[in-house]
């Protein structure tokens, strides 16, 4: 084990359809209010790290490092670009603690991003599906909301899950978005909404699907030894794992399981000595509503196929046992790709620190986000404590 | 995603065409799609080219409603994972069933369709979809 790392700043820029601002300014603002937040100055960074999954298919630029590094005024800043799908965001976190724990860069500026709506629906999904097996399956007609309909409907057959309960992760959801102001959702929406909502790929419907999201999402890390120089609230990385899985969902034996989480949040919760019922609130990658589900699964809080019934039951609203996704999730903050996995952790920090406002889950000590890619082909947990 | 040039699909000719994958004569597996090494077995794997029967039964399924370009004008299109006989699954369209009819476990053939076009002048891409088997044929 090298050093301890800490998160000393944390910022946001609005999640939404962000017509009037472009990828660069995004990123750019997310990036200024972590630096803001976390109290250090431009000469105290040494390295940028920035998730994105496809500016380049998106946007028409990539090289995003140096642009980020330019935009800030930040000189010659060694600046690293990471692609993981949907798992952008958490892989740049993850670079960013090995990069400290191995004493290469002491401060270093993480971001992700992600500007979806400067292209039309057609061109953000056809993107959006190179995060599967596009020459295998998405050449063929299987669009990502397919993919995960092939997990719902295998899941509703296996275990009784039903379209409410899927539909009851987007009411708690939204619930839970209306208290922060950075969601691209701030309404509630009842669940007759949902269940009548239009179908993208039964039995997945429009509310049940995150959103096509602009946003960005910013940290400040640096080793915890330097950490109260800068910052008096800091929060702290107790583990960060990472484990793969086929490309293609078609390759797994048990597509209602995926073994990357398993794998990954089990090694996570190991490293930094807990258990599950030890963590205090979660941020579960809900792409879809089923994805949270098959997530507290995977990640244990509750046995397998009893997911629908741990939403159902209020385990996993804001003063249940396990509160998931405080933000309102992928589903109601909106899914800007490349940013979530960051805004994940900006959300956990604010948690950590009491700083959730409404939204604040009681005493909250220990936390863990899980960050998946495609259809689980990638999946990143970090544990994070005060 | 769009079209990206001949070769990408011109190369997959057999595969796409034939349902050709591989046998993997030391763990006895099968693959579809194609792999280039034996997953299991690593550097002890002999892959053989194989060409699958073609008959299997739905293991998951999908309806799709909302499409890109390319398959806009199929929707709605039933789309599925196929298991076949031989153990690999694949991911293709189910044709010549309404989609009320469609279900888990329902035995399909494949069937060679056209998969997709891009644009006015662009590439046509054929390939395999799946229907139900049919007595008549002798498939059950």
């Amino acid at each position: 084990m090298g050093k301890r790392v800490a998160i000393i700043g944390v910022g946001m820029s609005k999640f939404g359809e962000l017509w009037d601002k472009s990828l660069a300014e995004i990123s750019l603002e997310a990036g200024m209010y972590a630096i803001f937040d976390a109290q250090v100055k431009g000469k105290d960074i040494d390295g940028l790290i920035i998730g994105n999954m496809s500016a380049g298919r998106f946007t028409g630029q990539e090289h995003l490092g140096a642009q980020a590094v330019d935009w800030g005024g930040l000189g010659d800043l060694p600046a690293y670009s990471v692609e993981a799908a949907c798992a952008s965001g958490g892989a740049a976190v993850r670079q960013a603690y090995m990069a400290i724990q191995s004493g290469e860069h002491e401060v270093m500026l993480v971001l992700g991003t992600e500007k979806m709506s400067d292209v039309n629906q057609s061109m953000a999904m056809d993107t959006i599906s190179v995060a599967s097996d596009w020459e295998w399956e998405g050449m063929f007609g299987a669009t990502f909301p397919a993919l995960y309909a092939f997990m719902a409907r295998r899941h509703m057959m296996e275990y009784g899950t039903t379209e409410e309960q899927l539909s009851m992760v987007t009411v708690k959801n939204h619930k839970n978005a209306a208290h922060n102001p950075w969601a691209q959702f701030q309404k509630p929406v009842p669940l007759e909404i949902v269940m009548n909502s239009g179908l993208l790929a039964d039995p997945i419907r429009v509310l049940h699907s995150s959103p096509i999201s602009d946003g960005a999402a910013g940290l400040v890390m640096c080793s915890a030894e330097r950490a109260k120089e800068f910052s008096d609230t800091p929060v702290y990385i107790e583990s960060s794992k990472q484990a793969s899985d086929t490309l293609a969902l078609h390759d797994r034996a048990d597509i209602c399981t995926m073994s990357a989480v398993v794998s990954s949040s089990r090694n996570a919760l190991k490293e930094a000595g807990l258990a599950i019922k030890d963590i205090d609130v979660f941020e579960l990658h809900d792409s879809f509503t089923i994805s949270e589900i098959i997530l507290t699964e995977d990640i244990g809080i509750v046995k397998k196929g009893e997911g629908g019934k741990a939403v159902e039951e209020g385990l996993t609203e804001i003063d249940g046992k396990f509160p998931v996704n405080a933000s309102g999730g992928l589903k109601a903050r909106g899914h800007p790709i490349g940013a979530t996995g960051v805004a994940q952790i900006v959300e956990l920090a604010l948690q950590l620190r009491g700083d959730a406002e409404k939204r604040q889950v009681d005493g909250v000590e220990k936390a863990m986000s899980v960050n998946i890619g495609g259809t689980g082909a990638t999946s990143i947990v970090h544990v994070l404590g005060r | 995603m769009s079209e990206k040039g001949v070769a990408q699909f011109w190369r997959k000719i057999k595969a796409i065409y034939t349902i050709q994958g591989d046998h993997c004569t030391t763990c006895d597996t099968y693959y579809f799609p194609p792999r280039v090494v034996c997953p299991k077995c690593r550097r002890k794997g002999q892959l053989e080219k194989y060409t699958f029967k073609g008959l299997g039964e739905i293991h998951t399924f999908a309806i799709v409603r909302q499409a890109p370009d390319t398959f806009k004008r199929q929707i709605p299109y039933i789309v599925a994972q196929v298991e076949l006989d031989e153990g690999a699954r694949l991911t293709a369209q189910i044709v010549n069933c309404d989609i009320e009819d469609v279900h888990i476990g329902m035995r399909v053939r494949s069937c060679f369709r056209r998969i997709t076009q891009y644009g006015e002048s662009g590439i046509i891409v054929y390939g395999y979809k799946f229907e139900p088997t049919m007595r008549v044929t002798g498939h059950e």
